[in-house]
């Protein structure tokens, strides 16, 4: 009887270690076969090329990721300029100036902007967004524009990035000892002077985190940009123009393209990219916040 | 003295009005979808599958989309919880307090959750064209299992990070083997797990980018692993993309169903979690 | 046990200072304070001991009103600071909280630097001038001995200082507002004897200029620096009156058994 324990014990423990070590060997292979797929394409051209060339005929031959790269970045830094005011302040006000009544209300708010699928975020993008910045918007500044754009895109990731943003500065905002509040308080500061000159200036890095974490989360959004960015092969020029993220173009395409294997491999590249530039924004990030969280825990 | 207290006041109402337009964008959201849904949604749309002539506005529901999406998350949960449950017990209960390898299993799952769907979409695809299987439930599933483990090992983990360390000392004490301990542990965590779970389905079951390549479509509800599945978001894109005006009106009656399982999905974990902490904002 | 005694210091001296009338604090349904009347003497230290719990603490934060920012405690009753009640409506909540410098338990330097920290409460207080600021800092860091330790390092993190200069910075921070008081809340408990020493010794200079309050949790303490001794037992003031004729002739019972050590 105590030896059945004994191996029960043991046995539990070796398939929960295997499980933990799975798990950090996943991401790994996740990167590699994903390099492994892109290298068909990469061996074929000089790596500057595909990243500089915006030239793009898939049946020529010609795989130049530069329109697709500048989109993502145009989109997503867009939500961010877009987003980041609104979540500092939102947060700032949820942290310290909020009645518990009010942290409560919106606690599931936030769970629900973060809830909502990207599809549904798409079609409220389309029905809405597009429409408002092919005639009110974008007639003030140029002739002409469809409204599927670097900015209906950039307007609808933010509205998806805000949750995060707001979620984890919050938690950045919370690791603030209270010592250090009441202690700026108890000299006559305002509220606003406080937030102003300690807890922002404390945050600092705990904000740039948040804002990295959520520009990696906009890099590898797909369906909802995709549905309101107009997917034209182009570099933007204004923010009225269509543009085409690297998601969109792995989502568009995938799949159909097999018969040409370099096209495959292209579009892998495509997301061996997307793989690097979140797992490196992420692994930045959230070393940042966790070293964050550690230091104020008492 | 007046300025700064001008300056208090002005900023306090900016921050309001931040966080009013906040909300209300989620109440424009939810209404946009609402307002164009609601004339198409009917009972058959969930109901029925797709008849005939439904891409071109006939007869049928999108019952084939709703069995593909409830397969695929229930397969998708399957297999997450038997991985999950046991890798948070291991870093919780089995590793010592702070240890590097906990720390470094912590951060992995953090990067998991941030890789997108996309990403995960392509590298299931890319995998099942290596062990041959075509895209199918069985695809699906895999998938979505990928995407949703993180997010279900995350919440979880700190959900069981709160539990204080007096009960398993004292089952420990007692004699329990570790593992006899885990499971007592495991009863009253359970609200924490039901909350986990219930986050995993919120995000799997609106997941487009996933599904787009690994689980196919289909007009019908599949009878096996290897039969392609329709899945709810995809079925809105599609039916979006078409130029009839009464599938498109549907989409949006579709959007609403989405939108109203993850209302529900969103609100009970609410109510779970919140017999764990209390105010986490 | 005399809940509606007033216990007064008064008659001792001439001068008034802070004087608190009927004072009731409620946190939630909780009755942390009750009834407290109280003056406490310029000029002096006084010092309020009693086991932790008793609401000292609770009634420090009272003083200087940094309960406004915990909407769950609710107060009643009236606390004159200079002959103003500064729980009246129109009294502005920064104007009391400028007149009193607060010393917290632990030193808490604020994120930035050792200059910026001392310069915090002036510059808040609209002073920008760089002379005026320069001078104010480099006065108030003399003044807590601080000054000759850290002049070559003024600009650096106010973190990298040793923990009792932290504390001997925070109070030079709270000097800087030009306060009239000085609240201390067990400001050396976490501090080692020579720290605790030199603070100590900061107090005694002070009170010269300074009426000082001070939390203790050691009666020793309050026994080598207090002019005055207040305790506390369940938020009731159960006896007040100088240190020499307090620790002596204490004149309650419950005082006899606290100082005697019967329960801490």
């Amino acid at each position: 009887m105590r030896r059945l324990r004994a191996v029960k014990d043991k046995t539990a423990r070796y398939f929960m270690l295997g499980i933990a070590i799975f798990t950090i060997l996943f991401l790994l292979a996740i990167g590699l076969s994903l390099f492994f797929k892109a290298l068909p394409i990469m061996k074929e051209k000089n790596l500057w090329v595909l990243l500089t060339s915006s030239d793009w005929k898939p049946f020529k031959g010609d795989f130049g990721f530069l329109p697709f790269i500048l989109s993502t970045f145009y989109v997503s830094l867009i939500a961010i300029i877009i987003a980041l005011p609104f979540s500092i302040l939102t947060s700032i006000y949820l942290n310290s100036y909020a009645s518990k009544t009010v942290k409560r209300f919106f606690e599931p708010v936030i769970d629900l902007l973060s809830g909502i699928p990207p599809v549904i975020y798409g079609i409220w993008g389309t029905l809405t967004i597009v429409p408002l910045i092919a005639n009110k918007i974008a007639p003030v500044f140029v002739e002409f524009s469809s409204g599927y754009t670097v900015l209906a895109g950039g307007i609808v990731l933010a509205v998806m990035i805000i949750p995060l943003l707001i979620s984890i500065m919050v938690e950045v905002f919370r690791s603030i000892p209270k010592e250090m509040i009441d202690a700026s308080l108890s000299m006559g500061a305002t509220r606003w002077q406080t937030v102003k000159k300690v807890i922002l200036r404390k945050s600092i890095s705990g904000i740039i985190a948040a804002t990295v974490l959520a520009l990696s989360r906009a890099f590898g959004e797909t369906m909802a940009v995709l549905m309101v960015c107009g997917n034209i092969t182009q570099i933007p020029h204004s923010i009225f123009d269509a543009c085409y993220p690297l998601p969109a173009l792995i989502a568009n395409n995938y799949g159909e393209m097999l018969s040409l294997p370099s096209y495959e491999s292209a579009l892998m590249f495509s997301a061996f990219l997307l793989f690097i530039i979140v797992v490196l924004f992420n692994g930045i990030s959230r070393f940042t916040l966790n070293q964050i969280e550690k230091r104020y825990q008492f | 003295m007046i300025m700064k207290q001008l300056e208090e006041k002005i900023f306090k109402v900016i921050m309001i009005c931040a966080a009013i337009v906040i909300l209300g964008v989620l109440v424009f959201i939810i209404s946009t979808v609402f307002y164009k849904g609601l004339p198409a949604l009917t009972l058959d749309m969930i109901t029925k599958l797709p008849g005939g002539g439904f891409y071109l506005g006939k007869e049928g529901g999108v019952l084939n989309a709703i069995a593909g999406s409830v397969y695929i998350i229930l397969g998708a949960l399957a297999i997450s919880i038997v991985i999950s449950v046991p890798l948070v017990m291991y870093i919780n209960f089995y590793l010592p307090l702070n240890s590097f390898f906990s720390a470094a299993i912590r951060f992995s799952l953090d990067i998991l959750f941030g890789i997108p769907s996309i990403v995960y979409g392509a590298f299931g695809f890319a995998l099942m064209v290596y062990l041959g299987v075509r895209a199918s439930l069985l695809g699906g599933i895999l998938t979505v299992a990928m995407l949703i483990m993180p997010i279900m090992m995350r919440s979880f983990d700190e959900i069981t990070r709160l539990l204080s360390h007096d009960l398993p000392d004292a089952l420990l004490s007692l004699g329990a083997t570790k593992f006899e301990m885990v499971k007592v542990l495991m009863r009253q965590l359970m609200p924490g797990l039901v909350t986990a779970i219930l986050l995993a389905i919120g995000r799997g079951i609106g997941d487009a980018a996933t599904v787009l390549f690994t689980a196919g479509y289909t007009d019908n509800i599949p009878a096996s692993l290897n039969q392609p599945a329709a899945t709810l978001p995809l079925s809105i894109f599609f039916q979006l993309g078409s130029p009839v005006e009464e599938v498109q009106n549907r989409a949006y009656a579709s959007a609403i169903i989405l939108t109203v399982i993850i209302l529900i999905l969103s609100f009970s974990a609410r109510y779970f979690s919140s017999k764990f902490s209390k105010n986490k904002i | 046990m005399e809940t509606n005694e007033t216990i007064t210091l008064k008659k001792l001296i001439n001068s008034q200072s802070i004087k608190i009338e009927n004072l009731d604090v409620y946190i939630d349904t909780q009755h942390i304070l009750k009834d407290i009347n109280l003056t406490i003497p310029e000029k002096s230290i006084t010092c309020i001991i009693g086991p932790s719990g008793c609401g000292k603490s609770t009634f420090l934060k009272t003083l200087n009103r940094m309960h406004d920012e915990t909407p769950e405690v609710k107060i009643s009753g009236k606390v004159f600071v200079d002959d103003e009640n500064i729980y009246d409506p129109h009294v502005n909540v920064i104007d009391t909280r400028k007149k009193m410098g607060l010393l917290a338990q632990r030193p808490c330097p604020l994120p930035m630097s050792i200059f910026d920290n001392v310069a915090y409460g002036p510059r808040i207080h609209g002073i920008k001038r760089r002379k005026a600021l320069n001078q104010t800092v480099i006065q108030y860091l003399q003044y807590v001995g601080l000054w000759d330790e850290v002049r070559e390092r003024v600009r650096t993190s106010a973190t990298r200082l040793s923990i009792g200069q932290q504390q001997r910075l925070c109070l030079a921070r709270g000097l800087a507002i030009e306060p009239e008081y000085i609240l201390g809340d067990e400001a050396t408990s976490a501090l080692d004897p020579l720290s605790t020493k030199k603070i100590e010794e900061l107090f005694i200079k002070l009170k010269e200029k300074y009426t000082i309050i001070l939390v203790t949790h050691t009666l020793r303490q309050a026994k080598r620096i207090a002019d005055y001794i207040i305790f506390m037992y369940l938020g009731q003031i159960i006896e007040a009156g100088p240190t020499e004729e307090f620790f002596n002739n204490p004149k309650k019972q419950l005082t006899r058994d606290y100082l005697s050590g019967s329960f801490s």
